[in-house]
């Protein structure tokens, strides 16, 4: 907690100094000593004349669009006394909880390499290299033998270490009080109750226009939705960056969709992302990466079985594999609680200098991973701009769905408030859950892991993630998982077990996301 | 009134900005008979005294929060006299929005000469009264107290107050409106602070290289 004045100074001094590493900079800068040269540039109001040219030809909402973008990634300034490690996560039994997750990922990853007898990382014969360079649009269409690679983890083994999360310093004695939490997350997080939802939520009003609802065919378009499609090819000429994430609240039209999300997540396909995008192309052809068969593991089990997104496949390859040799994802460990594996090359335990990160981006992929690519795939079809879009959202939100952390957005976060709300407003359906041993928390829990992804329409998915991006937090995800148990809330009275419960909750392809969520949020007594 | 607290001090805390001072072990307040009541004290008082003689003009306190929803401060100051005075300075600050949940909890966190109700000179005696209203807490304190001294002044040496009452202390002028100067030569210490933090990081672009000298052949991953 530092004074405000002083808290602005640092914001503005870290965001400046970040700035001036990018490309935007540099072209910001020419741009200025080019405009010297035009006729309404005087020397006597020079400085002004150079602002009022940059805000006309649209470098200034450019400028600003970056600035917005920081400022969704920026940890808190944060006390001059605390150490890095508590920007990423200030509660110290969680930091601890992450580290021991970890150590149990690179202990079955290196089993797994000394038992297949496969190198984490190995460069590539030349003659493998041009292989993949003629295969790089069609590598789907290979068929390596993936039986003895396994995932590293899935998300239920994820869900049990979420289950024994314990905050040392918390009374958990056994007396039933009103307090008594029947879920299975046991650390005292914030939660939202529904009066404060509704205030933070108030665009997803009963009264209010949404896409997902009032875009139906029954509903005449001039009610909301031609409007509403008016205003959003506005904001998308307009390149306004903050105006976009706040449009999206009610729903992108399908044909602005694309373009508003680049624009929330300032994803540029310039000549320079393009560039980043083959230079990473490259190390995919020149590494070979044991991930590397993890990845297309996964997307064989999950995307291509997927009726959706089985047609996506070699795209898939194409960003995920570039994806793991992306150093720049490194930047996000300074806010999020995870650490990048850490690996000694030429057998130099120890020596700093020949100290490398395994993957280079850091991330080690997981059985469903892939799903958090394969529905940007129906938005995107050039593969350094999906890329792109990917990477921002991985790096603002995904990132926290498979990390132990005290975050609002984080997946512990989630779990905590999805079993709130459900104990609060629909407590018989809760307690006969845990009474059949079907604790909702065990169903729902695949489905948050991946925002949904797989386990809803296409289209859904999309107005859901809409949503996620226009309020910046997964928290709707909780909400949403909430409403599906709401909405099937009577069939689950009547199962007497978890598979049946299971059954019940399998296929939520036919919902619709947005009457849901409304209803639960604003329908709900209270 | 020295037989209330231990006699044995715990810490001495000295380093670049902060003045030596000890913080004596914490006391709890509590009804009735601390060794046979079975519930937990919910407030608690920790005293942190400088050198005997030496005062101190604070510009910032901090310490590290561990479960504590509400801090107050009180201060003992020595006034023009000599004769010491205990006033309020700092009342309920809230740590924790939700004294029941985690937010907060075991932050880092200063309290500011600027927040104080009075001005926090000539002290020779910081108490901070711990509040923590939730039962769900098994314990709660605040560690690594800091005091840190005005910078404006000489505080290489801490004058002991009976040599400065030998010399004459200016008046202070009428300031005619313009800003404090306390005030102003902080902001322009805090501003100097963030020029050199400018000044001295190079650009933070990577290079994208995630080998050494084209070398990426791993084996293993390593723990520590």
């Amino acid at each position: 907690m530092m004074d405000e004045g002083t808290e602005l100074s640092l914001t503005i001094a870290q965001i400046v100094q970040r700035l001036k590493a990018t490309h935007l900079h540099s072209q910001i800068e020419r741009q200025a000593k080019e405009c010297l040269h035009r006729p309404e540039i005087q020397l006597e109001s020079l400085k002004e004349d150079v602002r009022n040219f940059l805000k006309a030809s649209g470098w200034e909402r450019k400028l600003q669009n970056a600035v917005y973008r920081e400022l969704h990634v920026q940890p808190l300034p944060s006390h001059p006394a605390a150490p890095p490690e508590h920007a990423k996560e200030p509660l110290a039994y969680m930091r601890k909880a992450q580290v021991n997750w970890e150590k149990r990922i690179l202990k079955s990853l290196n089993s797994m390499c000394t038992e297949l007898g496969v190198p984490l990382a190995r460069k590539r014969p030349a003659v493998e290299q041009k292989e993949l360079t003629n295969k790089w649009n069609e590598m789907g269409t290979d068929e390596p033998d993936l039986s003895r690679f396994r995932p590293v983890y899935a998300p239920k083994d994820f869900l049990e270490v979420l289950i024994s999360l314990r905050n040392p310093n918390h009374d958990s004695s056994e007396e039933a009080s009103a307090k008594s939490h029947w879920g299975l997350i046991q650390v005292p997080l914030h939660d939202r109750d529904i009066p404060q939802m509704r205030e933070a939520y108030s665009e997803l009003s009963l009264t209010t226009g949404q896409l997902g609802i009032d875009d139906h065919t029954h509903v005449p378009p001039d009610l909301f939705e031609s409007e509403h499609t008016r205003i959003g090819k506005k904001v998308v000429n307009e390149q306004d960056s903050a105006a976009a994430q706040q449009y999206s609240r009610q729903g992108c039209p399908t044909g602005l969709r694309a373009d508003l999300w680049a624009l929330i997540l300032n994803s540029t396909n310039e000549p320079e992302d393009v560039m980043h995008y083959e230079q990473l192309k490259a190390g995919v052809i020149h590494h070979d990466l044991l991930v590397d068969n993890l990845i297309y593991k996964d997307v064989k089990l999950t995307a291509s079985n997927d009726d959706y997104y089985f047609v996506f496949e070699d795209f898939l390859y194409q960003v995920l594999l570039c994806f793991s040799r992306d150093t720049a994802v490194l930047e996000h460990f300074s806010y999020n609680s995870a650490t990048p594996p850490k690996s000694y090359i030429q057998g130099k335990v120890g020596v700093e200098e020949f100290a490398v990160v395994y993957p280079p981006n850091g991330v080690i992929p997981f059985h469903g991973f892939s799903m958090y690519v394969a529905p940007l795939c129906f938005l995107y079809n050039e593969p350094s701009k999906l890329y792109s879009v990917f990477r921002e959202m991985y790096v603002r939100y995904f990132f926290r769905l498979h990390s132990v952390s005290s975050s609002t957005s984080g997946i512990v976060s989630l779990c905590l408030q999805f079993e709130r709300l459900l104990q609060t407003h629909l407590p018989q359906l809760f307690y006969h859950l845990r009474e059949i041993g079907a604790q909702p928390l065990r169903i729902a829990f695949k489905w948050m892991v991946r925002a949904f992804s797989g386990y809803l329409s296409t289209d859904q998915l999309l107005l859901l993630w809409d949503r996620i991006l226009g309020y910046d937090s997964l928290e709707i995800v909780a909400v949403l998982a909430a409403a599906v148990f709401a909405f099937r809330a009577e069939n689950l009275m009547e199962v007497t077990s978890l598979t049946s419960a299971e059954a019940v909750l399998a296929d939520l392809s036919t919902l619709k996301v947005m009457p849901l969520i409304q209803i639960f949020l604003f329908a709900t007594v209270i | 009134h020295l037989s209330r607290y231990a006699k044995r001090s715990t810490r001495v805390g000295l380093s670049v900005n902060t003045v030596p001072c000890t913080v004596k072990p914490t006391v709890t307040l509590q009804i009735g008979d601390a060794e046979t009541d079975s519930s937990r004290p919910g407030v608690y008082v920790i005293d942190v005294t400088l050198p005997i003689g030496q005062t101190v003009n604070i510009q910032e306190i901090s310490f590290k929060n561990y479960y504590t929803a509400y801090v107050s401060v009180r201060l003992l100051r020595r006034d023009g006299e000599g004769a010491a005075k205990w006033t309020t300075c700092l009342r309920n600050h809230c740590l924790m929005p939700s004294p029941h949940t985690e937010e907060g909890s075991q932050d880092y966190c200063s309290v500011y000469r600027q927040q104080m109700l009075i001005e926090p000179d000539n002290v020779t005696s910081v108490r901070l009264i711990l509040r923590q209203p939730s039962s769900a807490w098994l314990n709660f304190s605040v560690e690594d107290i800091k005091i840190h001294p005005c910078l404006n002044e000489d505080s290489e040496w801490d004058i002991p107050d009976w040599l400065s009452d030998l010399t004459q202390v200016d008046q202070l002028c009428d300031l005619q409106g313009l800003p404090d100067p306390q005030t102003v030569s902080s902001s322009i210490q805090q501003m100097w602070a963030l020029t050199e933090v400018m000044q001295t990081n190079q650009t933070t672009a990577s290079i994208g290289r995630f080998d050494v000298d084209g070398c990426y052949d791993i084996n293993l991953l390593s723990f520590t």
